[in-house]
């Protein structure tokens, strides 16, 4: 095996992954050779205009995906396939129209079991959605249903929770709640975090490491340590410098191949 | 009704809130005076919603026409303009209804026909279900039985009729076996249907929460199909009480196709109206039974209400 000692500080390891996709007019070259590693608790922000293959990424370490190169490593075992140790929420909340919120974050587990039990109310206080246990999802607003999501896949207590793009459909207002929300749920549990965006201000106030992906292919093109302290207010001075930062990694001239990507 | 004369009543002597204690509304102690009271829903008393209408109003919109109909028909019955031995007046057929009513012939038949019913209806849409679910969930059997079922659904029930009484003897089993064949597709259909609508994304949720096989079918599977297998056993209701009649006519002493088909022998219209009006009542009895079952199991559903 090549998990050589300067790997074990990795607890996520995404190592050569590539990825293909043939359609019928023909191979779209998706990720690029993308190699990346996360430490244990650490917040990870993926940034990138779409296209760039962040969501392809996040489904790869899933194990939601098969067929490509490469491979992710997650404390040291390779990922097969997907499982309750990695999290997933997904853009939209994608909860079950038939069950309560309670039900739903439970799903599959019983509540009549005292641990579950337990465990579900203390995610609903964690998610802010007390008194909302007996509701059906049709009778909540999108970030109530998607903070159901986030406390279901926090349930299992997975070794990692991917979001892709959680928040994309919500108002501003709600976004900036759901962003205060999950940071809270980060510095309760300390899951690690990967997290897809494509909101700058989204990435940099969530994130300790801001990868910022370019596409076609979909590759990494840099990456950002973020250190400023918690809890970040968006109108503060050191934000808006980190901010700058994140946009001129986009700006920055690319090598000469990818340049003459860039002018077509 | 009283809702409706409240208003007109209302709109008469013009926005004057208060003055006129005799009307329901002014007594609602959440409604203020001095609102417009032209724009006052029409409320009837003791009225907890001023959006849907009473009960009572309900009930008398859906029953003009009929009364109408009705009234019109014993008219011109009685007057001689149609011939009342094809059309028995309604007043002949209730008479008729509660000779046999009292005379206790009506209930044997009707017994023998619902015990027919349901045992054809618990065959049949048992079977329906197995093998809705099992060519649902997979496709090998969906590839090797779904083509021969489909065949068999296309074959009408009078063309098997006279081969079941061959087969299995003019008996209960013929009959039972008949109302089964027509009960049987309606649920197998649209269990079918139900369980490849799921949601194919919520089965993505599914695999990332580590679901069993099993788990994957009871919390996933049945519930997402629920509102087709649903449908599936009311269609399969009306068809095993309509296939009765073609049971009880091929060879029968008893029920209420027998009924129907000895009265039309010996000419006796009313009974013939009065068994058709039973199996329209049978049938809306069992409407609201499957509706009851739907409001259950449903309830999480947020559908159009008109």
């Amino acid at each position: 095996m090549r998990v050589s000692r300067n790997d074990q500080s990795a607890h996520l390891d995404i190592r050569h992954v590539s990825k293909t996709f043939v359609t019928q007019k023909g191979a779209v070259h998706a990720l690029d050779n993308v190699n990346l590693r996360v430490r244990e608790g650490e917040f990870i922000t993926l940034i990138g205009p779409s296209g760039c293959g962040k969501s392809t990424l996040l489904k790869i370490v899933a194990g939601l995906d098969d067929g490509h190169e490469g491979e992710v490593l997650l404390e040291g075992r390779r990922v097969t396939g997907p499982g309750i140790d990695k999290g997933f929420v997904f853009q939209e909340p994608r909860l079950f129209p038939w069950l309560t919120v309670e039900r739903n974050i439970a799903a599959d587990l019983s509540l009549r079991d005292p641990e579950v039990r337990k465990r579900v109310d203390g995610l609903i206080g964690l998610v802010r959605l007390q008194g909302f246990e007996k509701a059906y999802p049709r009778e909540l607003s999108g970030g109530m249903a998607q903070r159901v999501a986030i406390a279901r896949a926090l349930l299992r207590s997975p070794k990692v929770l991917l979001l892709d793009e959680p928040f994309g459909a919500l108002d501003a207002f709600t976004r900036a709640h759901m962003q205060e929300v999950l940071l809270d749920v980060w510095q309760t549990n300390r899951t690690t975090m990967l997290f897809v965006t494509h909101d700058i201000d989204e990435a940099v106030f969530l994130a300790n490491r801001i990868v910022i992906m370019r596409p076609r292919p979909g590759s990494i093109r840099g990456v950002i340590v973020n250190d400023l302290p918690y809890p970040r207010r968006k109108a503060s001075a050191a934000f808006q410098e980190m901010r700058f930062r994140v946009l001129s990694e986009f700006e920055k001239p690319e090598e000469p191949v990818a340049a003459d990507w860039a002018g077509l | 009704m009283a809702g409706t004369i409240g208003t007109a009543v209302r709109r008469k002597p013009g926005p004057e809130p208060g003055q006129n204690p005799d009307l329901e509304q002014n007594r609602d102690p959440d409604r203020t005076p001095g609102r417009d009271p032209g724009r006052t829903p029409i409320r009837e008393p003791g009225q907890a919603s001023n959006r849907e209408p009473g009960r009572l109003t309900v009930v008398a919109l859906g029953s003009i026409l009929p009364a109408l109909v009705l009234g019109g028909w014993q008219i011109a019955g009685d007057l001689g303009w149609i011939s009342t031995l094809l059309f028995p007046t309604p007043l002949t057929i209730a008479e008729t209804f509660v000779r046999l009513v009292t005379g206790g012939e009506l209930w044997t038949h009707l017994r023998i026909s619902f015990v027919r019913a349901a045992l054809g209806f618990l065959l049949g849409a048992g079977l329906g279900l197995f093998f809705g679910l099992l060519v649902g969930l997979f496709r090998r059997a969906e590839r090797s039985l779904d083509p021969t079922i489909q065949m068999i659904r296309m074959i009408p029930h009078l063309a098997v009729a006279p081969l079941f009484v061959l087969w299995f003897g003019i008996g209960e089993e013929s009959k039972v076996l008949l109302i089964a064949k027509g009960a049987f597709f309606p649920l197998y259909i649209n269990t079918f249907l139900g369980i490849r609508g799921a949601d194919n994304k919520l089965f993505e949720v599914a695999r990332v929460l580590g679901f069993s096989r099993v788990k994957q079918v009871l919390r996933l599977v049945i519930p997402s199909a629920m509102p087709n297998i649903l449908l599936g056993v009311r269609l399969s209701l009306g068809v095993a009480w309509l296939g009765l009649v073609v049971a009880e006519l091929i060879a029968s002493t008893s029920g209420i196709g027998y009924m129907m088909s000895d009265a039309r022998q010996f000419n006796k219209t009313p009974v013939v109206f009065v068994g058709i009006i039973l199996f329209a009542l049978v049938g809306v009895l069992v409407d609201v039974f499957v509706r009851l079952l739907e409001r259950r199991l449903l309830h999480w559903r947020e559908g159009y209400k008109g």
